[in-house]
């Protein structure tokens, strides 16, 4: 068996989900639509073998919405996929990965902490980092840095 | 009919020109209140007040007692950030505080000094001012670095409580970032200059103004 290669990861990603990657070395890069965010997930996990969940993280675009962005990769083959997707303008809901790769937990509720994007289906949606009193998402574009937090600012 | 037992009357020792313990007792009042001896220590002082002469040595056991508590400060281990590397520096044989009778505690029941050693943040400051009050009278809190003192490189960050003077009184301010441990050892050394004022006078300097 020939080990997987970052091109042959973006064909059948092509095939399957009718998408654009592009690959850069042994990086594919996946713009998915927000409804085969899930199913990409999967298949990249089955069919890719990535079972290494490196990180999740989120983009703020001000008016044009949220971007959420998901790396994992092949470990034996040396493959990284890069998954994007854009959420609607004004949305803060995407299906979470936690189903799909366990380490997705912890990524998702700091997600969730740092730019309010709510994972629907999120096992324990809670606050990781700041304390569960805490009001906004401070890496929001719009959230003002000298918010006033009681007692101590 | 009620039946009280008869106020006994305790006889003072010979050698003191007191009539009886009350009136030694109404002696003793003259301390100052606020004065934290322990009742070791007095009893100590007091025995010295009852030797023939015993007068003339308290003023220099006062003395002596000062200096003890100014040369055991005992600082709580609590260590936050990148400066606590330094604090621990401190702490070790290279530079060796225990040379002025600190030793690092790890507890705060025991210990008579904060080291406030790096960045709090907004989430940590409620331990904080828990462990500050956990910490028996009189304390002293030494702030270490720059994040503690204002926030530092963190100050416009969202979660930085900017200056741990907004949550607990600070003595010292050590600059720096983070502070060398000599910085530091000055800064403990401006201490004990503090402790000894506030043992003498009852008075704590306030922290701008820091000894020439």
């Amino acid at each position: 068996m020939t080990p997987l290669t970052a091109a042959d990861a973006a064909a059948r990603l092509r095939e399957q989900f009718a998408v654009e990657p592009t690959v850069d070395g042994a990086l594919v890069t996946v713009p998915l639509a927000l409804e085969q965010w899930q199913a990409a997930a999967r298949f990249a996990r089955a069919t890719l073998g990535c079972a290494y969940f490196s990180f999740l993280t989120a983009v703020d675009w001000k008016e044009q919405g949220f971007e959420v962005l998901c790396r994992v990769e092949n470990l034996d083959a040396r493959v990284a996929v890069f998954m994007r997707t854009r959420l609607a303008p004004g949305a803060d809901r995407c299906p979470t990965l936690t189903g799909v790769w366990r380490g997705a937990d912890w990524m998702e509720r700091e997600c969730w902490d740092m730019f309010g994007v709510r994972f629907e289906g999120h096992p324990d949606h809670r606050r990781i980092l700041l304390g569960e009193d805490w009001e906004g998402h401070p890496l929001r574009k719009d959230y003002a840095v000298d918010t006033p937090h009681a007692p101590y600012r | 009919m009620e039946v009280k037992p008869p106020l006994p009357q305790i006889p003072a020792p010979v050698w003191t020109e007191f009539k009886d313990l009350q009136e030694f007792e109404k002696y003793r009042q003259h301390r100052a209140d606020d004065d934290k001896v322990s009742n070791a220590l007095t009893s100590i002082a007091d025995a010295i007040h009852h030797m023939p002469g015993g007068w003339i040595v308290t003023t220099g056991t006062d003395k002596v007692f000062n200096w003890a508590r100014k040369s055991s400060i005992w600082p709580v281990t609590f260590g936050l950030a990148c400066c606590a590397i330094e604090m621990m520096a401190t702490f070790a044989s290279r530079f060796d505080v225990e040379r002025f009778g600190m030793v690092p505690w790890a507890s705060p029941r025991h210990s008579d000094l904060m080291i406030v050693s790096g960045t709090v943040t907004i989430k940590m400051a409620p331990m904080l001012k828990r462990i500050y009050g956990q910490m028996p009278d009189p304390k002293w809190v030494v702030s270490m670095g720059s994040c503690a003192n204002s926030g530092g490189p963190f100050r416009h960050g969202y979660h930085v409580v900017k200056g741990v003077d907004r949550v607990v009184p600070v003595d010292i301010y050590v600059p720096g970032c983070p502070p060398t441990p000599d910085s530091l050892m000055y800064g403990l050394l401006k201490l004990q200059e503090q402790v000894a004022h506030f043992q003498k006078t009852g008075e704590r300097l306030p922290a701008a103004a820091e000894t020439k």
